[in-house]
């Protein structure tokens, strides 16, 4: 029996990464997904960003676990999309249980630095999607009766300060708040509201040449090395390792998601290996 | 299917009755193997009922009718000497050692003006000293086995100052701490260290919740510091052994020095 038998689970940012990865993860447990993801490039970031074929991968790896899954291309600024995607995959579905807000984009730039654009992108994306996700979701878990969990995807950067990116930073803090919050007005109807905090994970949005200019300005292009960056990315960790992979924040996603943490809201769960309390 | 702790041998204070024996049954449940202590005897000036030998033994029953193996010793976590016998001894009979849950403690109810020196000594003795102790004299044997997975069993009261427990508010912000230190110096040897905090747990702890409308009275305004927001009035020992599970278990490998709530939203209220 799975741990998720018989739930819905709604995932941003459900194409690659962490997003397919939660998707993958809580099917394998029984649950169906409703997943979107924007799949198209946004104008401030410099990594290249997913697909509609990694979406449509996501589906088919999904599937072939036996498990139902509603896919729509939806960028989470836009309410109305967003709304009509998750709308369209509970009358498919039938029900609502878990909501996976992991939609997010990195860039970077110090703060006096930063452009309008690159700020409004990021607090758009990483904390006005994540508010919009929440606000599509709850009318359906209230209609289910069962209560529910939301989990908000934060960041170490959503716990302490990192040089180079403040919009992440405030951004990622913001969920935070929003947590907290969320977790206070939902109670009453046993909705549950967590946060993760990831350190590094071993996905596109650390693994480029941006990001590994970021983090070994000193070391010329071509000795920017996988092995060389994660002796770099080491030393925020107090575990001895570099990053952690997808499947590591979705086991969190999935504990958080399922019956075993009832009791259990307002948290916020770092898979940091250590990093925040550093 | 393989259990979510499959092989591994895990280590609990405090495993005659209550949370300790619902962190034995839920980890053997997954697979585990149980060394098991408990002090077995009366402490001074506890509110509630203290647990026997009859329940270490019940805990026994219990794990081998799971068909997992089960060191149980009644050990004081206040008695080192008593504690790396048991450790010892159950880590020479099961093999090795991969888990830790220091969960022994006491909890005595007494407005500031009524504690004695007597309980403040016993409380933090059993539920800080105690907590030290236990981890000081497992993490050899997680280190030899290469890493490891400790959760130290705080509170709420770890977290937020909750009334009528000076001592037990002391001790369990100790341990909060101590768990954070501990990650750091064991990180290198892969060993996690994390901090469980529950709210009310349905226990014989539980027994002395009747102190509550006197200790309130004259002071009401600090009823509210008791609320959980969730519409519920107690948790079951199995929702904070979940949590231990979790912590336990290969899937939270790079989760440490975090506290853990399983509090019903009574640390965010």
């Amino acid at each position: 029996m799975g741990r998720l038998d018989g739930k819905v689970a709604f995932i941003t940012g459900a194409a690659r990464g962490q997003g397919r990865s939660h998707a993958l993860r809580m099917a394998q447990e029984g649950a169906d997904i409703v997943a979107v993801d924007v799949v198209r490039q946004l104008p401030t970031v410099e990594y290249t960003m997913s697909s509609p074929d990694d979406l449509a991968e996501t589906v088919r790896q999904v599937e072939a676990l036996d498990r139902r899954i509603v896919a729509r291309e939806a960028d989470v600024r836009d309410y109305g999309a967003l709304k009509s995607a998750l709308d369209e995959g509970v009358a498919e579905l039938g029900r609502l249980d878990i909501v996976s807000a992991n939609a997010g984009i990195f860039s970077q730039g110090r703060a006096e630095e930063l452009s309008d654009e690159s700020w409004e992108e990021m607090i758009g994306v990483n904390l006005t999607g994540v508010w919009h996700t929440a606000k599509a979701a709850i009318p359906h878990l209230k209609a289910g009766g069962n209560g529910g969990s939301i989990i908000l995807t934060s960041s170490t950067a959503g716990i302490k300060g990192f040089e180079n990116f403040a919009h992440y930073v405030s951004a990622k803090h913001g969920v935070v708040g929003l947590m907290r919050t969320l977790a206070l007005e939902l109670a009453p109807d046993m909705i549950r509201v967590n946060t993760v905090h990831p350190t590094s994970v071993d996905t596109d949005m650390i693994q480029n040449d941006m990001l590994y200019a970021l983090f070994a300005p000193d070391l010329e292009p071509d000795q920017r090395t996988r092995e060389a960056l994660g002796e770099r990315f080491q030393t925020m960790n107090a575990l001895p390792i570099p990053w952690v992979e997808p499947v590591d924040i979705s086991n969190a996603v999935l504990w958080l998601a399922s019956d075993e943490s009832r009791y259990v809201t307002g948290v916020m769960l770092p898979v940091d290996a250590g990093s925040t309390t550093k | 299917m393989a259990g979510r702790v499959e092989g591994k041998v895990a280590f609990i204070t405090g495993a005659a009755r209550g949370q300790g024996r619902s962190h034995a049954l839920r980890l053997a449940e997954e697979g585990a193997d149980i060394i098991a202590v408990d002090l077995c005897g009366p402490v001074p000036g506890l509110q509630y009922s203290h647990a026997t030998e009859d329940d270490l033994q019940e805990t026994v029953r219990q794990v081998e009718a799971l068909d997992r193996r089960i060191v149980a010793r009644t050990a004081d976590v206040r008695d080192r000497d008593a504690m790396k016998a048991a450790i010892d001894e159950g880590v020479a009979e099961l093999g090795h050692l991969d888990i830790v849950v220091g969960n022994a403690g006491i909890c005595i109810l007494a407005p500031w003006d009524e504690v004695t020196p007597e309980v403040w000594d016993e409380t933090i003795s059993i539920n800080l000293t105690g907590i030290w102790n236990t981890v000081q004299l497992t993490a050899p044997h997680l280190i030899a086995a290469g890493g490891g997975s400790i959760i130290l069993t705080s509170s709420a009261a770890g977290l937020k100052g909750l009334p009528f427990l000076t001592p037990y508010v002391a001790s369990k912000f100790g341990v909060t701490g101590l768990a954070k230190a501990f990650a750091h110096e064991l990180a290198k040897h892969r060993i996690r260290v994390n901090s469980l905090h529950p709210t009310g747990v349905d226990t014989a702890m539980g027994e002395m919740g009747g102190e509550y409308p006197r200790l309130l009275a004259g002071n009401e305004r600090l009823a509210g510091m008791l609320t959980d927001s969730l519409p519920i009035d107690v948790t079951e020992p199995r929702d904070q052994s979940n949590a231990v599970l979790f912590l336990a278990s290969e899937e939270a490998r790079y989760v440490t020095a975090m506290a853990m709530t399983v509090d019903a939203g009574n640390t965010q209220y």
